[in-house]
This record gives structure tokens, C-alpha cells and sequence, in this order.
């Protein structure tokens, strides 16, 4: 049944995300993109679906078929798996886990061994050095993505992504534990925003230097799911398509649907540990609850619907902030890619895990 | 520090790079008037979406574009000038003198050759506009139709001749009895 729900999500939000790029994309480049396939273009997407299933599953005869074969199903699987620990609601989430962040984290580090087995079993250079290139990206990324997310779980005290995401709220006791929300996380400053809310109280307020790790966990993410900026293990002018440069058919269409997963997945994570979760972003102020009126008391079906709605339109509204920076930037070489990673996000990172863990101390 | 300098300037120029598309994401709310080349504002317009929707909506054509042939039959008086000027052969033309009187053409020629094939091959044209410029009555103009592809490339060529194959040998042997 969880499975369902979060295939359904993770499908509607793709199609969603993929009809909002190809638009956005136009309107960057003054074009007005799909118009002819439904209502300004609306089912654009769907129709390249279709088309995509029906055409014929290409196997090189040379390529190692079995590994070829399984390559695109791993992706797919092990970015979705990612999904079960994501609390969609305050009373949904597919497998509630105590360490459900470190999950997430592991799991979604299987997609590059899908990646290579891609690559290499395709028997193609490109496809072989899209992979390389890919894991050598991924690997790297993920080392300015776990120090920032740590600075996330230093401050919350927690590894259960539906803990951080109760204490972003007016809820914030309702889980269990006794979380008191100050302004900026400075207790000296004696305003308690516990029963205020809304954006108030998400992580990148609750202690402000964790904004600095959002601005770091979203640059990381682009290069997690090889978006441009940092799109070279894809880059089309060097390497044609990259790991996939020899799959079609409905094999294409699943590495292109575990890209857009991915997406989506690391979007989920940002808003959860960043940007209050499926916390409403108004506050409540004075005698007006913004943040009750637009959020149910964990438990009732209020709770789950809008619940749904803030969390999908936040992720969805990250995603359209992929978009935009992907349409903006050029592709960094491999070099200033390295660079980057290594010299820039990792020392800011490791910084910020050591602000942030200061900041804690001025939270209690 | 070159170091610090660097990630500064990485950082302002990320900015505005992200504010220049912000801008044409918000400019795209308008597309383009389609306002042909002669109107006055044509270069005025340099912000919004420039795609046109071809088939639904298309630029006006300048008056002197120069587009595919029509040829008025009534009004050809057949002098074959067309022909010879035509600098591809596109047109082919076969006259038979008239026996009967043909009547004047609009602009008041008198019509002494009946068109038995009158043909423009516009696969062949080259769109110089010489025959129109030679024409005497100015039946052989340039329309500002100009989305006239075909499947068959047999169908680029046009026929303007008003007598059907039966008609022309008619008039054929008019010409011959006459003659003996």
C-alpha cells in the first residue's frame, strides 16, 4: 500500500517536474515550449512517456547483457527505496525508522554501483567514461551532503526524519520529546516561537547557520543527481548521453525516471531537514493562527492533507529551483567540478558543522 | 587571497546569472506582436516570447515580397515574354493563333493566341521576379502565398491554362481548317 502511494507520488511529481522544465526552459530562452499536446502543452509529458514505452529495447550484442539488463532496474530501485523513510505527513511515512536520515543516506549510495554496471556493461567508451566520471562525482558529493546534513542532525538531536520534521512545527511536542523553539536558536534572546511556527521555527531559522548548509546540501544535490550544473557524467557535447548513451526503449525510460526520482528524493531530504518538512510555512501571529488554520493536529485527516500539500508544493518548488539553475550555468569541467567539492563545500562544511554545533549549545 | 576572492566572485556572478533568467522567466508572460518588417515598431520589441505559432499565426508579408506566380489568364495576351526572360525555364507556354476574336484584357490588350499549355514550375522557380517585370498587361504577378510544399514535387507545377485537352484541339483544327 506505502509502496503505491509513494510510487503514485513519485510519478505524478516527475511528470509534473518534467512538463515545468520543459517550460521553464522555454520561457529562459524566450521560447513558449510544448503547446500543441493538451492545453499549453499539458500532456507533453505523457505522450513522451507513451512513446518512449513503445519503442524497441535495444541489447548491443556485444554488451554484457545481464548486467545491461539489471543496470537501469537497480538505479530505479535503489533511489526508490529512499523514499520509504520519507514522513510525507505527520502521520504517513512508509517505514518509520530511528536512523531514517542514515538510511536514506546508505541506500541512495547504491544507485552508483547501478551506474557503473551501466556504463561498464554497455561496452562503449562513452558510456564508461560517463560512469567513471559519474561515481567519481557522486563519491565526492557526498562527503559536503553528509557534513551538512550532520550539522542538521547535531542541532535537532535526531536521525528520525519524522522527528525533525515534528520539531519544525507548532507540533513540536507531539512526538514525544520536549523541544523548545527560540528565535534564531538563541535562548538569550527569550522569544520562544514553539507555539508560533511556521517558517519561524523550520531548521534554517531554528539555527541560522544551517542556511549555509542548505545552501551547500542543494549545490551537493545537484551534483548528486548530475544536474547541470554538473551534469557531466551526461555532458551530451563530450560524451553523446553518457552512461546511458545505449539504452532506449522503456530501459532509457526508467534511468530517466530514477534521474527525476533522485531529484525528487534529495528535494524530499532538503525540505525535511531544511525547510520544515510538511510544516506549514505561515506563522501564527497574535490572535491570527496562520500555521493552525493551515495545518492539522497530528492524527486527524486535516493533518495528512495538508500535511501532503506543504511537503510536495516545497519539493516541488525546490525542484523548479534545479530547473532554473540548470538553464542558467554552463557545465563546470571535471577539474572545477573537483574543485569545487574538495576545496570549496568541503572546508565551508566542516565549518558549518562546527558553527552549528556551537549554535546547539546557545539553543538549550 | 586569490582563494577568497574567487568563491566571492563565484558567488556574485552565480547571482546574477540566476537573476538574468529570473528576468526572461518574467518577461515570458508576454510574447511578441507578430507586426511585420514594414510597421513602424518592429525593432521595438526586444523582451518577451519570439516564438510564433506558425500555422496559427504568422508575420504579414512585405508587398514586395516575392512569394509564388498566379497568372490571370484572362488577362494574358500569351506574347511569351515570360518565357524567354525566365532565367531557370520554369515556364513552359504553348500558343495557338485565334481564329475567332478573343476580346480585349482588362487593360485593354487585345488577346490574339489562345494558351494551350500555360505552365509554371514553381520547384524550378528562383523567385527573381523577372517575368513579372516583363509582363505587358501584368497578369503574371507574385502572391504572398508562400507555404505552398507539396509530397509529390509534380505538384509544385502549375497549370494556368483555361482549355481543356479536348478545347485545345478544337481550336487546333479551327486553326488548320482556316489555314487550308
Amino acid at each position: 500500500m506505502a509502496v503505491l502511494i509513494y510510487l503514485i507520488t513519485v510519478l505524478v511529481c516527475v511528470l509534473v517536474v518534467f512538463y515545468a522544465e520543459r517550460k521553464l526552459a522555454a520561457f529562459v530562452q524566450d521560447r513558449l515550449g510544448p503547446m500543441q499536446t493538451g492545453f499549453y502543452g499539458t500532456f507533453q509529458a505523457i505522450a513522451d512517456l507513451l512513446k518512449m514505452l513503445q519503442k524497441e529495447d535495444i541489447i548491443p550484442q556485444k554488451a554484457d547483457a545481464p548486467l545491461f539488463k539489471i543496470a537501469p532496474i537497480l538505479v530505479f530501485v535503489s533511489v526508490f527505496v529512499g523514499f520509504v523513510a520519507i514522513p510525507l505527513s505527520p502521520d504517513f511515512v512508509g517505514a518509520p525508522m530511528r536512523n531514517g536520515l542514515y538510511f536514506v543516506l546508505a541506500i541512495v549510495s547504491l544507485d552508483i554501483i547501478g551506474l557503473l554496471m551501466a556504463g561498464w556493461s554497455s561496452n562503449n567508451k562513452y558510456a564508461l567514461f560517463g560512469a567513471m566520471r559519474a561515481i567519481a562525482q557522486i563519491v565526492s558529493y557526498e562527503i559536503p551532503i553528509g557534513l551538512s546534513v550532520l550539522a542538521v542532525v547535531m542541532t535537532c538531536q535526531s536521525m528520525d526524519l519524522q522527528e525533525i520534521s515534528f520539531q519544525q512545527g507548532i507540533w513540536a511536542n507531539e512526538f514525544g520529546g520536549n523541544t523548545t523553539n527560540y528565535l534564531f536558536g538563541l535562548k538569550s534572546l527569550g522569544i520562544n516561537t514553539t507555539d508560533i511556527g511556521g517558517i519561524l521555527t523550520w531548521n534554517i531559522f531554528r539555527s541560522p547557520v544551517l542556511f549555509i548548509a542548505f545552501i551547500i546540501y542543494f549545490i551537493a544535490s545537484l551534483a548528486e543527481c548530475n544536474r547541470a550544473p554538473f551534469d557531466i557524467p551526461e555532458a551530451e557535447s563530450e560524451l553523446v548521453a553518457g552512461y546511458h548513451v545505449e539504452y532506449s526503449g522503456f530501459r532509457f525510460g526508467i534511468f530517466f525516471l530514477a534521474e527525476y526520482a533522485m531529484m525528487l528524493l534529495t528535494g524530499f531530504l532538503a525540505t525535511i531537514l531544511f525547510l520544515g518538512g510538511w510544516n506549514t510555512p505561515l506563522p501564527n501571529i497574535g490572535n491570527v493562527p496562520l500555521a493552525a488554520w493551515t495545518s492539522g493536529a497530528p492524527g486527524t485527516v486535516a493533518a495528512t492533507i495538508w500535511g501532503v500539500f506543504w511537503m510536495i508544493s516545497k519539493t516541488i518548488g525546490l525542484l523548479l529551483v534545479h530547473v532554473w539553475v540548470r538553464w542558467t550555468f554552463p557545465r563546470l569541467r571535471i577539474d572545477q567540478l573537483m574543485h569545487l567539492c574538495w576545496k570549496v563545500l568541503t572546508p565551508i562544511s566542516i565549518l558549518v558543522l562546527f558553527v552549528s554545533g556551537i549554535w546547539r549549545l546557545l539553543m538549550v | 587571497m586569490t582563494y577568497f576572492k574567487d568563491i566571492s566572485e563565484g558567488i556574485k556572478t552565480t547571482v546574477s546569472g540566476l537573476k538574468l533568467t529570473m528576468k526572461h522567466i518574467w518577461q515570458a508572460r508576454k510574447s511578441r506582436s507578430t507586426v511585420g518588417i514594414e510597421q513602424e515598431n518592429y525593432f521595438k520589441q526586444d523582451t518577451g516570447i519570439v516564438t510564433l505559432q506558425y500555422p496559427f499565426d504568422s508575420f504579414p508579408v512585405p508587398d514586395n515580397g516575392r512569394y509564388r506566380l498566379d497568372n490571370v489568364i484572362e488577362d494574358c495576351i500569351v506574347c511569351d515574354k515570360c518565357v524567354k526572360i525566365c532565367p531557370v525555364d520554369c515556364i513552359d507556354i504553348e500558343a495557338i493563333k485565334a481564329v475567332e476574336d478573343l476580346g480585349l484584357t482588362s487593360d485593354g490588350s487585345p488577346k490574339r493566341l489562345h494558351a494551350a499549355i500555360f505552365d509554371i514550375d514553381m520547384a524550378k522557380c528562383c523567385f527573381c521576379g523577372l517575368c513579372t517585370t516583363v509582363c505587358p498587361t501584368e497578369c503574371l504577378t507574385m502572391t504572398k502565398t508562400y507555404d505552398f510544399s507539396e509530397f509529390d514535387v509534380t505538384n509544385m507545377n502549375y497549370h494556368f491554362s483555361n482549355l481543356s485537352p479536348e478545347q485545345v484541339l478544337e481550336k487546333k483544327q479551327l486553326l488548320e481548317d482556316k489555314k487550308g
